[in-house]
């Protein structure tokens, strides 16, 4: 189709990229202040406003951070909670989700609508406290990836598409003898890894991002998780009376606290290519199905 | 041994047809056919028995007054104690005003940004600029509210936050942004708005490339500006689905993200930062009013129920598909 384009049009137009332009520009700019930020020097941060680039380059915020053991250690456990919990979620969803895409298999429906009603409404906060609590999970890393092992919507997405790949795949491995659990390992995870990468993903975001769990069931301090640990380090001087704050913490130096969120923001931004592709695709699933 | 299994094998067929024992025979029959499957749901059941339908049990706490050494069976029933305490308490309609607010602030503004976010972008027709724009503008969405706050908390910082020294250096004047209630809730909105605007035009954008584009010709050749096709073409285009998004955010509109309130939360704004959901986690979590905060979070969620099913409901009034 051509569109005839009238001077409004044009002018319209102009303004439309410049708008936009600027719209992308000033999403950014918060990030590209603390990257700076985190490579520029106490004085340097006090003194000047705003600043894309530091007029000296330091990499002492990054230092001091590094040689921080309550960092670090928030850190590392970050990483080996995200990477063993997106395993175990996506293992309880997916075995979950296969089961479920056999029409013949009985008590389906039933199943499948008590799935369903979880969605609408669950049991809150205090109720879910009381439990993790009553199952001796305070103060465990559990705590963190078992109450959110399964995502309902996660589970139907997986199951429809295991219900749309075609039959003959598992008749004719049925027919070479193997089990159901084989054919899933085998035939189904291999056929699926697309699927499967998008919802590990989600999980992985999830868990990478997740502040309530470890703010309820850590109160071991020694246990923080990263965002935790960004929490004491930026707040520390705005939140008292909150109380989850370490009453003799010595909130540290400007800088500190840049370096700390551009390490906290990372790993969003290296996987941020993938991120975008498949949650875009699996928010329109979503949105289709649900 | 084997002589009286066969013997009740035997008593059992001569028995007449009874339609129980046989319907559990074949199920047993299915069972051993699908003892995998049964297997591999097992897992799953488990989880959604314990930790979806635990909690859900829980909530019979609201009722009682729950002791932890007494656990929620022990715990004696108390019927609408804790809902009548709640409604009584002056912080109820603090709460209830606060989370509103901040609710039809979100519901006023960030929606419809979002709404006209989508509108531009789809006038683009240069796609690398497209593409760019909707990069960049998706990115927040994938950040945690602790980063969000956090970077709230430098850019807005008293000293040495760049706006206060802006506004120190260049009009002599200086705010404290993070714990002056008044700027409370338009920070709230703003940072929504950078968080969600740009990801919330995915849907919009889908819904924008279905529209019929013969419309557009015919609406050209009658003489309509840009303008105007947007206003009668392209927004009826997507009634559908802002009126889905609509009532998908009205209910949740109680649901004011306990991450990004507790977050922003400090001793000196609690007046108008204190919603439901941050509330709950105080009284129930940091002073042990268990019963008490479970009752505060079912009342917000049969709320959220009745409002989500009651939008739906007047969708379908206004001749418009509802949601389900």
């Amino acid at each position: 189709m051509k569109i005839h384009n009238t001077t409004g049009g044009r002018i319209f137009d102009a303004a439309n990229y410049v708008f936009l332009s600027l719209i992308g520009v000033i999403t950014l700019l918060p990030f590209i202040y603390v990257i700076a930020g985190s490579f520029a020097n106490e004085a340097e941060i006090t003194r000047r406003a705003f600043f894309v680039w530091p007029e000296q380059f330091t990499l002492g915020s990054y230092e001091y951070i590094f040689s921080t053991p309550a960092f670090i250690r928030a850190l590392v456990t970050t990483i080996l909670v995200t990477a063993v919990g997106t395993l175990v979620q996506l293992a309880f969803t997916v075995t979950m989700a296969y089961p479920l895409a056999k029409k013949t298999l009985r008590g389906r429906k039933v199943i499948l609508s008590l799935v369903v009603f979880a969605m609408v409404f669950s049991g809150g906060m205090i109720p879910t406290f009381l439990l993790v609590k009553d199952l001796g999970l305070l103060n465990s890393y559990w705590a963190l990836i078992l109450p959110a092992a399964i995502n309902p919507f996660s589970l139907i997405i997986i199951k429809n598409f295991f219900q749309e790949l075609p039959a003959e795949l598992e008749e004719s491995a049925k027919m070479d003898g193997a089990t159901e659990i084989g054919i899933l390992w085998r035939i189904l995870l291999p056929l699926s890894k697309p699927v499967l990468a998008t919802f590990a993903l989600f999980y992985a975001v999830g868990i990478w991002n997740d502040f309530m769990s470890p703010l309820l069931y850590l109160s071991d301090n020694s246990k923080w998780t990263l965002q935790m640990y960004l929490r004491q380090v930026t707040a520390a001087s705005d939140l008292l009376g909150t109380g989850n704050v370490d009453p003799t913490y010595i909130p540290p130096e400007q800088g500190i606290k840049f370096a700390v969120i551009v390490v906290a923001t990372l790993p969003i931004l290296v996987f941020y290519p993938f991120l975008q592709k498949h949650f875009a695709k699996g928010m329109l699933i979503g949105s289709v199905k649900g | 041994m084997a002589a009286p299994v066969i013997d009740t094998r035997a008593g059992e067929r001569t028995q007449p047809p009874a339609s129980a024992p046989r319907k559990r025979g074949r199920f047993s029959v299915h069972f051993a056919h699908y003892k995998w499957l049964y297997l591999l749901l097992l897992p799953g059941v488990l989880y959604f028995a314990v930790f979806r339908y635990g909690p859900m049990y829980g909530v019979s706490i609201a009722f009682k007054d729950y002791v932890p050494f007494l656990g929620v069976n022990g715990s004696k029933w108390v019927g609408f104690q804790h809902f009548q305490d709640f409604f009584a308490n002056p912080d109820f309609p603090r709460l209830l005003g606060n989370t509103l607010i901040l609710a039809f602030l979100n519901l006023g503004i960030a929606f419809p940004l979002t709404i006209v976010l989508a509108l531009l972008l789809n006038e683009v027709r240069l796609s690398i600029l497209k593409r760019t724009v909707q990069t960049l503008v998706y990115i927040p969405h994938f950040l945690s509210w602790t980063i969000v706050a956090s970077l709230s908390f430098l850019l807005f910082a008293l000293d040495f936050g760049p706006l206060f020294l802006f506004l120190n250096n260049v009009l002599g004047t200086n705010i404290d942004f993070l714990s002056d209630p008044n700027w409370f809730r338009p920070l709230i909105v703003l940072q929504e708005i950078w968080k969600n605007t740009g990801w919330g035009t995915i849907i919009f954008l889908a819904a924008l490339a279905t529209v019929d584009q013969d419309q557009y010709e015919a609406a050209i050749i009658d003489g309509a500006g840009r303008f105007r096709r947007v206003w009668h073409i392209t927004l009826p285009g997507i009634r559908s689905t802002i009126i889905v998004m609509l009532i998908l955010a009205i209910g949740q509109m109680l649901n004011t993200g306990f991450e990004q309130i507790y977050l922003m939360t400090n001793a000196l704004n609690r007046s108008v930062a204190d919603v439901f959901d941050t509330y709950v986690y105080f009284v129930g979590i940091t002073q042990g009013a268990y019963s008490y905060s479970t009752a505060v979070g079912l009342f917000k969620s049969l709320v959220g129920i009745v409002l989500i099913f009651g939008t739906n409901a007047l969708a379908k009034r206004f001749n418009q598909s509802g949601l389900f």
